[in-house]
């Protein structure tokens, strides 16, 4: 039979990604049930923490800079065409805390830290480091993976904050003393416009879905990669790719259930 | 690097983190006039409240003294109930009357509030018994197409 073939290997890459998803799942649940250990021992959570958050520190904050700089330079443009410059505040404001903040932080810790995490784990494999400590009697996952875990999903919201932060410092930047809108407008319509529970609390809790996701699936990555340079270079690769899609995707979804009811506006 | 190193680092991480979520909560954020102190509800009906949002101003003398809080329909009456809450520092008149505004042109709409002259002032649960609906753009412009008409209309037959 001619059809025979195509629909086997369809069957076949069908089950092979749902048992991929439910290992994902089943390593997700044992990695929360032993983190006992990441967060007795914190000094090793706190080790990652600084890999993970403080070295991504300079691209976070050099690009919150630029993008809300830019912000303030576009915003500007159009709006003075409707004569309501001084809404560059609430624009550069909640543009920045409501999405662009955890969105564009979360590519970047993406790519800067969830890449490292998984060639890392997946170093470790290769080298069999992770086999070693199984014969010690150390649970890697609990040891190894669990910090990372967690030093991810700590240091997300935290950048994101200072991502959305900066951005506005450098709205401000652009927009009151380069451009030259007024200070007290910028500042005071900001106010009057951004609500610290609906704004802002809910670009953090947005963060820190998108750490959860990330450092999951960095470090599920890095723990399923083949034992070679070549599965290693791979499973950094689908870190990126797929950390990226799953924040876009979770985004929407979030925005969809946080800003559409009916005091979005 | 030590274990000392790593902690300080991470330590100013931390606080930095915090620092900005602080900056965007009272300098961005409207931490800083959203304050706790004691508020009181004042219910009002409306015949049509137009683009009247919960959370929107409610302003006396142009100052910001309250926020709306709830928004329902009345089934019984067929009118909003828009409920105010309103700083507990500011007291009314119980013969104080309530317009729906709109700020500038195209601005969002808020509640102002115009005291009376009761000595009698206004109690939690109370309820706001002058009340002035919302401007619609649309019943202004057929207003005033049906008042052009007529106005031709008369023009007509005098001649």
């Amino acid at each position: 039979m001619a059809l025979r073939e195509p629909l086997q290997r369809l069957g076949h890459s069908m089950t092979e990604r749902i048992l991929r998803l439910g290992f994902a799942a089943r390593f997700f649940a044992y990695m929360l049930l032993h983190s006992g250990t990441a967060l007795r021992r914190f000094h090793l959570t706190i080790r990652e923490i600084y890999f993970a958050g403080v070295l991504s520190l300079i691209i976070i904050l050099v690009s919150g800079l630029f993008v809300g700089m830019v912000l303030a330079l576009q915003g500007y443009e159009t709006l003075q065409r409707y004569g309501s410059s001084e809404a560059l505040g609430i624009l550069v404001a909640l543009s920045l805390v409501r999405e662009l903040g955890p969105v564009v932080a979360g590519l970047l810790f993406a790519s800067r830290a969830g890449s490292a995490i998984t060639a890392e784990i997946g170093l470790m494999k290769a080298t069999e480091q992770i086999a070693a400590m199984e014969m010690m009697a150390v649970d890697p996952i609990a040891r190894v993976v669990a910090p990372r875990f967690w030093a991810g999903v700590i240091s997300m919201p935290l950048l994101a904050v200072l991502f959305s932060a900066m951005g506005i410092f450098g709205g401000y930047l652009v927009g009151v003393q380069l451009i030259g809108v007024d200070e007290g407008a910028f500042w005071s319509q900001m106010q009057a416009k951004v609500d610290f529970r609906n704004d802002i609390l809910n670009g953090v809790i947005k963060s820190v879905v998108f750490g959860v996701a990330v450092t999951w699936i960095a470090v599920f990555e890095g723990y399923d990669a083949q034992p070679t340079a070549e599965g290693v270079s791979s499973a950094t690769t689908r870190t990126v790719v797929t950390s990226s899609l799953a924040i876009l995707a979770l985004d929407f979804v979030l925005t969809a259930l946080m800003f559409t009811g009916g005091n979005a506006g | 690097m030590n274990r000392a190193t790593i902690d300080i680092w991470v330590g100013a991480f931390v606080a930095a983190g915090f620092a900005g979520l602080l900056f965007l909560a009272l300098k961005v954020g409207n931490m800083a006039s959203f304050s706790l102190d004691k508020t009181y509800d004042v219910q009002a009906k409306f015949a049509n409240i137009g683009g009247l949002k919960p959370r929107a101003p409610i302003k006396s003398a142009g100052v910001v003294v309250g926020r709306v809080s709830q928004i329902q329909f009345d089934n019984q009456s067929y009118e909003a109930n828009v409920t105010f809450t309103i700083d507990a520092q500011y007291q009314f008149p119980r013969d104080t009357s309530a317009k729906i505004l709109t700020s500038g042109l195209l601005g969002e709409q808020y509640v102002g509030l115009e005291a009376g002259g009761d000595s009698a002032m206004l109690k939690s649960g109370e309820r706001v018994r002058l009340t002035q609906s919302a401007v619609v753009l649309e019943n202004l412009i057929s207003q005033f197409l049906f008042n052009k008409a007529a106005e031709e209309k008369e023009g007509k037959d005098k001649k």
